[in-house]
C-alpha cells in the first residue's frame, strides 16, 4: 500500500469539500478499495471517510419507504430493516461473512456497482430511489454497466430509499470461490406489478428480467415463468459457468425467489 | 472403558492451548535486532529472455541496503530434485538446474528474478516495484498445455531440453508386452480418459523465512516454515551455497499448515542466508497470499488415460495407464518421485490383478513447479482405479460392491507382491469393505434415495476402496528406486535428572499432534504421567537428525526410532537397578515405571533411577556409564499399507446442477490406533481437501501463463458449509508387521481415498435421474459441469 492522507469528516458538506482535492477517494467500507491499495492498483492521495457523518447511518422508515443509510453496514441491515423489508434485511445478512458485513456499507456497494455485488439487485427491483449529495436518482437511472454508475465526480451516495412491496425475495447462488453472486435474483411484488432484478449475470451488470416481470404480474407463480428462456448473449462467461449456465441461473432463481416471496 | 491416558487415549492436544490463545511462534511473529526485509522480484510473463536488469535507481532509493539478480547466483549451485528416475529407454532424467534467482530466462509467473533488501517493508517493496521498471523481459510463448509441450519441440521451457520430457518412465518396463497381451484377450476393456486437476496447497500460514550471519563465529541461522528442518539445511548448505552443516542451524518454529508444499528447499530460503551474510544483519521475507499462490509447489495436474480389461462378471484380468504429469517450470524436490514412485507402484490398489503397466511422460511447462501435495501421486493413482472401477460396473451393469469383494485381496495372501513392485505385509479388505457398508447403511439407501426424489433432488451413493503405501520408506527399497536420499529417522530420549524426559525428534509438527501423541507413548512405555514428557522438534541443532514429515511417516517412523530409543532407556535403566539393588541385570522386570528384581519386592522407581543416573556417587565406573540418554535411528524394513472403504452419498439438484455431500463414511484401516481423536481430526481434515478437490477446487492458467486463479476470488477452497458430519471408524485393525508399535499412518488417507467415492456418488446420481449418457466428469465437479454435463 502506498502512503495517503486521510480525512473523517463529520457531515456531508464537509465530506464534499475534501472529495474535492486532488486525488481525493471516498472510503466507506473498504472491502473493495482497501484491498486494491494493498495490491498497489489504486493509490489515492486522500482516503475520506463517510462513516463518521451521522446522518448517512442507520435505518427508518420515512417518505417514500424505507431509508437506509449509505454509510449503514450490512449487519445492520439485516438487522434493523428485518420488520419493514424482510427480503432486504436477508439480502443484507447474506453478503459475505460477519467480518465483511461488520464493514461493507450499501453506498459503498452501489457506488462500486460490482457486476456480482447483491446490493444492486435489491436497489433496482424495489424502484428504490438513489439519494446522492447532491440529488435523488431513480434506480433504472443509476446503474449504467460494470462499475458504473450514473455519480459524477465529487458526487457520493447518502442515502437509499426503498418503497416497500408486498411481497419480496432474494435468491443468491454463490460463487465457489468469492461467494458473491454467480448469479442473484431479486423479486419484488408491488401493486403497480413485478419487478425483477438480475446481478451476477449480465455482461452489463444489474438488469431487470422484463419478460418475467410481465409473466409474473400477470401470474406471481413459478410455472408463469415456464414458457420463458434467457438469451445467454449478454450473460457473464467465466472460470465458474458459462453464459449459458447462467441464463439457466437466472430462470432457476427466479422461479424459486417467487416461490420464497410466497 | 475407554482408556484416559497413554496409548490408545483421545488425549487432548495440549498444542492446542498456544495455537487457540494466540500464543504459537511463527516464523513471522519474530522480531530480530537489526532486521531488514527483503522482497522479491517476480516475473510478469510465463516465459521470458530476461534482455538486461537495471539495478542502479532501486539501489539508490532510500532505505535500500542490497540489491540482488540471478547473476549473484549463477556461480552456486542449483536446487535438486531428490530422485533419479531413468525413461523406458535408460537414459537418465533431463535435470535442468533451479537456480537462487532466475537467470537468462524466467519461466513461470511469479519466478524470482532479483531481490531487494531494505530497512523497512514498505522501502523494500518500493525498490522492487522500479527495479521491475527497469527490467527488460523479452516475453516469449508460454508453454502451458502439457500435450502441446511435448508436440512441439520447438518451444522450450529449457532450450536445453527439446521436448520439454523430463523423462518416460515405464512400471515396469519388462512387463509391458505381457500387459499388452492380457489386455488384448481380455473379454471387456473399460477406457476412461480423465484429469487430475491441479491444487494449490494454500497452508494457513504462508512460507516466511528469516536469515542470520555471525561475522564473529562464521554461523548462519535460517528459521523458515518447514516440514523438514535437516533436508532443508543439507539442500541449502551443501548443494546451494555450499555452506558446512555444522556452520548452519536451521530451525521451524510453529508452522501453520504444510500438505507437503513446505518439505520442499525453496530459492527464498537461500537468498535470505546470502543476503544476511551479505549486510551482517537478520533478513526477512514473508510471502504475501499472491505469493503462495504462485510460488507455492502446486499439487497433482496428470492428465490420464486408464484402461481395464475384465471377465464379464468383473474380475479384473489387467490394467494399463498413459499418463501425462505436470512438473512444471523446474524440478521441486520430490516432482521426479511423486508420479512415478508413489504413483505407478500403487496401480494395482487393494486387488489381486495380474498385469499391470503404467506409463508417465513427465512434462515442463511455464507453470509453478508441481510437487506432492498431501498424498502425493497415490490419490492420482487412487482416482484413476477406482474411477474406471465405477465405469466398468456401469458397462457391465455389476454391483460396485460385489466387484470390489471379487477383486479385493483376502487375508490369507499376504504378504502379496503386487506386479508394481511393492510387498502388501497384511490387511483386510473386506472387514473394512463390510464395515463402512454397515456404518453408511447401504441397505436403506433406496429409502433417502426416494426421500431426496421428493425434494427435487438427485441422490446417489459412491464407494471407493483404496490403499496407500505411507511410512516412508525404507531406504534400501527407495534407494534401489532412484533416490539420493536415505529415508530413515532418529530420536534422542534424554531422561532429566529429576525423571523428566524430553524427546528430540525428526518428525515436524505443523497441526498433526505430535507433541501430545508422541508424550503418550513414551509415558506409556516409561510408566510415567504425559506432562513429564516434552517433545522438541524442528531444530537442527537440538534434534540428532530427521527427515522430516510427509507421506505419512512420522509415527510409523519417526515414532518408532523414538519407541526404540526408550527401549534403549529401559535397558541402561535396568544396568543401573541391577547395580542400585545389587542384583543381576538378567533378573531386572521393568514395569508400570518400576525397576523390580523378579520375585522379589526390592524395587527402584524410574525416577530413582535417573536421578541416580545423573548422581553416580557409587558407580562401577568401568561397566557403568552416568547419565540416561539414547538415541536411535531406524529404518523400515517396508512401507506400512494403510487401506479402506469410503462410502459417499450426494444430493444433486438438477436445475443448477450443485452438489451436496450430505452424507461420508470412511472404515480405515490405520493398525494400531494411539490417539482416536487425532487420527479422526487427520482423517476429518483429509477428506474435507478431498472433497475440495472432487467438488470445489482448481487451479487455471490461461494461454499466455497467466494463473487466473491467484486469489481466494477465483480459487475455491472448500468450507464448512461443504462438507458433512464425517462417520469415521478405524475398528478394523491389522497392525503393521514390520514396525513394534504395529501403526500404519493415517495422515493422507482421507484425502487419498475421498475424491473417487465423491466423483462415483454424482454419476450414480446422475444415473439414477436418467442422465445415463454422462459416464464421467472431471473434477473438480462444480456446479456448472454437472449442469453443463446433464444438457450436454
Amino acid at each position: 500500500m502506498h502512503n495517503f492522507d486521510f480525512a473523517k469528516p463529520s457531515t456531508i458538506a464537509d465530506a464534499a469539500k475534501a472529495l474535492a482535492a486532488d486525488g481525493a477517494q471516498a472510503l466507506s467500507g473498504g472491502q473493495t478499495l482497501i484491498p486494491t491499495m494493498k495490491q498497489r492498483l489504486a493509490q489515492p492521495t486522500v482516503l475520506v471517510s463517510l462513516t463518521g457523518i451521522k446522518e448517512m447511518q442507520g435505518v427508518c422508515m420515512g417518505d417514500g419507504g424505507l431509508h437506509v443509510g449509505a454509510a449503514t453496514p450490512h449487519a445492520v441491515v439485516a438487522k434493523e430493516a428485518r420488520a419493514h423489508y424482510p427480503a432486504l434485511a436477508d439480502l443484507a445478512g447474506g453478503i459475505g461473512d460477519p467480518a465483511v458485513r461488520s464493514r461493507g456499507t450499501i453506498g459503498g456497494s452501489i457506488a462500486n456497482n460490482d457486476p456480482a455485488a447483491c446490493y444492486p439487485s435489491a436497489v433496482l427491483a424495489s424502484g428504490a430511489t438513489v439519494v446522492t449529495n447532491k440529488r435523488k436518482i431513480a434506480a433504472d437511472d443509476y446503474f449504467q454497466g460494470l462499475f458504473t454508475t450514473a455519480l459524477e465526480d465529487g458526487e457520493f451516495v447518502t442515502s437509499v430509499i426503498f418503497p416497500i412491496p408486498q411481497k419480496a425475495a432474494y435468491v443468491k447462488f454463490n460463487q465457489p470461490a468469492s461467494r458473491f453472486a454467480l448469479t442473484g435474483v431479486f423479486v419484488a411484488k408491488f401493486a403497480s406489478g413485478v419487478r425483477v432484478a438480475v446481478t451476477g449475470a449480465g455482461n452489463d451488470g444489474v438488469f431487470r428480467w422484463a419478460e418475467a416481470e410481465r409473466a409474473l404480474s400477470a401470474d406471481f407463480s413459478a410455472s408463469a415463468l415456464s414458457g420463458l428462456s434467457v438469451d445467454p448473449a449478454g450473460m457473464i462467461s467465466d472460470l465458474h459457468g458459462s453464459a449459458a449456465y447462467r441464463a439457466n441461473l437466472v430462470k432457476v432463481l427466479t422461479g424459486r425467489a417467487v416461490t420464497a416471496a410466497g | 472403558m475407554p482408556k484416559d491416558t497413554g496409548i490408545g487415549a483421545s488425549m487432548k492436544r495440549r498444542e492446542d492451548v498456544r495455537f487457540l490463545t494466540g500464543r504459537g511462534v511463527y516464523t513471522d511473529d519474530l522480531a530480530l535486532h537489526g532486521q531488514t526485509y527483503a522482497v522479491f522480484v517476480r516475473s510478469t510473463v510465463a516465459h521470458g529472455r530476461i534482455k538486461s536488469i537495471d539495478t542502479s535507481k532501486a539501489a539508490a532509493m532510500p532505505g535500500v541496503l542490497a540489491v540482488f539478480t540471478g547473476e549473484d547466483f549463477k556461480d552456486v549451485g542449483g536446487n535438486p530434485a531428490g530422485w533419479l528416475i531413468n525413461s523406458r529407454d535408460g537414459t537418465p532424467m533431463r535435470e535442468p538446474k533451479r537456480p537462487v534467482l532466475a537467470h537468462g530466462k524466467v519461466r513461470h509467473v511469479g519466478d524470482a528474478y532479483a531481490a531487494v533488501v531494505a530497512e523497512t517493508y514498505a522501502q523494500a517493496k518500493d525498490a522492487a516495484e522500479q527495479l521491475a521498471a527497469d527490467s527488460v523481459i523479452e516475453e516469449l510463448p508460454a508453454i502451458i498445455d502439457m500435450k502441446a509441450a511435448v508436440a512441439d519441440p520447438s518451444n522450450r521451457v529449457h532450450d536445453e531440453i527439446p521436448d520439454n520430457l523430463c523423462f518416460d518412465w515405464g512400471w515396469i518396463e519388462d512387463n509391458r508386452a505381457a500387459v499388452d497381451a492380457a489386455m488384448k484377450a481380455a473379454p471387456h476393456v473399460v477406457t476412461l480418459e480423465l484429469v487430475n486437476n491441479r491444487l494449490v496447497p494454500n497452508a494457513m500460514e504462508p512460507r516466511a523465512s528469516i536469515g542470520e550471519y555471525n561475522p564473529g563465529t562464521g554461523d548462519y541461522k535460517l528459521t523458515t516454515t518447514s516440514q523438514n528442518p535437516h533436508l532443508t539445511r543439507l539442500l541449502v548448505a551443501a548443494f546451494v551455497l555450499g555452506i558446512p552443516e555444522n556452520k548452519l542451524t536451521v530451525v521451524a518454529p510453529d508452522v501453520g499448515g504444510g500438505f507437503g508444499s513446505k518439505i520442499y528447499h525453496y530459492g527464498e530460503e537461500a537468498l535470505v542466508l546470502a543476503a544476511a551474510k551479505k549486510l551482517a544483519r537478520p533478513v526477512r521475507w514473508t510471502a504475501e497470499r499472491s505469493e503462495s499462490f504462485l510460488t507455492d509447489a502446486h499439487g497433482r495436474d496428470h492428465v490420464t488415460k486408464i484402461e481395464l480389461g475384465c471377465t464379464k462378471d468383473g474380475q479384473i484380468l489387467a490394467i494399463r495407464t498413459e499418463t501425462l504429469a505436470n512438473v512444471g517450470a523446474y524440478l521441486s524436490n520430490f516432482s521426479t518421485a511423486t508420479p512415478t514412485f508413489l504413483h505407478g507402484t500403487l496401480m494395482a490398489g487393494p486387488y489381486k490383478v495380474p498385469h499391470v503397466y503404467v506409463n508417465v511422460k513427465t512434462v515442463f511447462t511455464n507453470t509453478a513447479p508441481v510437487d506432492a501435495y498431501r498424498g502425493a501421486g497415490r490419490p492420482e493413482a487412487t482416482f484413476s482405479l477406482e474411477r474406471v472401477i465405477d465405469k466398468m460396473c456401469r458397462e457391465l451393469n455389476l454391483d460396485p460392491f460385489e466387484v470390489r469383494r471379487k477383486n479385493l485381496l483376502t487375508p490369507d495372501q499376504f504378504p502379496y507382491t503386487t506386479p508394481v513392485g511393492l510387498v502388501y505385509d497384511t490387511g483386510n479388505y473386506h472387514a473394512t469393505l463390510d464395515k463402512a457398508m454397515q456404518i453408511a447403511d447401504v441397505a436403506g439407501f433406496e429409502k433417502r434415495a426416494a426421500e431426496s426424489k421428493k425434494r427435487g433432488k438427485l441422490r446417489g451413493m459412491g464407494l471407493s476402496t483404496w490403499i496407500e503405501a505411507c511410512g516412508i520408506a525404507p531406504s534400501h527399497l527407495v534407494g534401489v528406486l532412484g533416490s539420493r536420499v536415505g529415508l530413515y529417522d532418529a530420536a534422542t530420549v534424554r531422561v532429566n535428572a529429576t525423571g523428566n524426559i524430553s524427546v528430540m525428534t525428526g518428525a515436524h509438527s505443523h497441526g498433526q499432534g505430535h507433541e501430545t501423541v508422541f508424550a503418550q507413548i513414551v509415558a506409556e512405555k516409561l510408566g510415567i504421567p504425559e506432562s513429564s514428557v516434552e517433545i522438541v522438534h524442528g531444530d537442527t541443532s537440538k534434534i540428532p537428525f530427521g527427515m522430516g514429515s510427509y507421506g505419512s511417516r512420522s509415527l510409523a517412523v519417526c515414532g518408532t526410532a523414538m519407541a526404540k530409543a526408550v527401549d534403549k532407556i529401559i535397558a541402561k535403566g535396568k544396568k543401573i537397578a541391577a547395580h542400585m539393588l545389587e542384583a543381576s541385570e538378567g533378573d531386572i522386570t521393568f514395569e508400570n515405571g518400576k525397576f523390580q528384581v523378579a520375585g522379589t519386592d526390592k524395587a527402584k522407581t524410574f525416577g530413582e533411577i535417573a536421578f541416580s543416573a545423573y548422581v553416580p556417587h557409587n558407580y562401577p565406573l568401568e561397566t557403568l556409564e552416568p547419565g540416561l540418554e539414547e538415541t536411535a535411528f531406524y529404518d523400515p524394513a517396508n512401507f506400512t499399507y494403510p487401506a479402506g472403504a469410503y462410502i459417499c452419498e450426494v444430493e444433486v439438484d438438477p436445475d443448477t446442477g450443485k452438489v451436496d455431500v450430505v452424507a461420508f463414511h470412511c472404515a480405515d484401516d490405520f493398525g494400531n490406533v494411539m490417539n482416536p481423536m487425532v487420527v479422526e481430526g487427520q482423517v476429518h481434515g483429509g477428506v474435507g481437501q478431498g472433497i475440495g478437490q472432487a467438488l470445489c477446487e482448481f487451479t487455471a492458467y490461461d494461454e499466455n501463463g497467466q494463473l487466473l486463479t491467484g486469489s481466494y476470488m477465483d480459487y475455491p477452497m472448500p468450507r464448512a458449509e461443504d462438507v458433512p458430519f464425517y462417520n469415521v471408524d478405524y475398528s478394523c485393525q491389522t497392525p503393521c508387521t514390520h514396525n513394534p508399535l504395529g501403526v500404519k499412518g493415517c495422515g493422507e488417507a482421507g484425502a487419498i481415498g475421498s475424491p473417487p467415492a465423491v466423483v462415483n456418488a454424482v454419476i450414480d446420481a446422475l444415473h439414477r435421474g436418467g442422465h445415463t449418457h454422462v459416464t464421467h466428469i472431471d473434477m473438480p465437479v462444480s456446479p456448472s459441469r454437472v449442469w453443463s454435463a446433464i444438457n450436454g
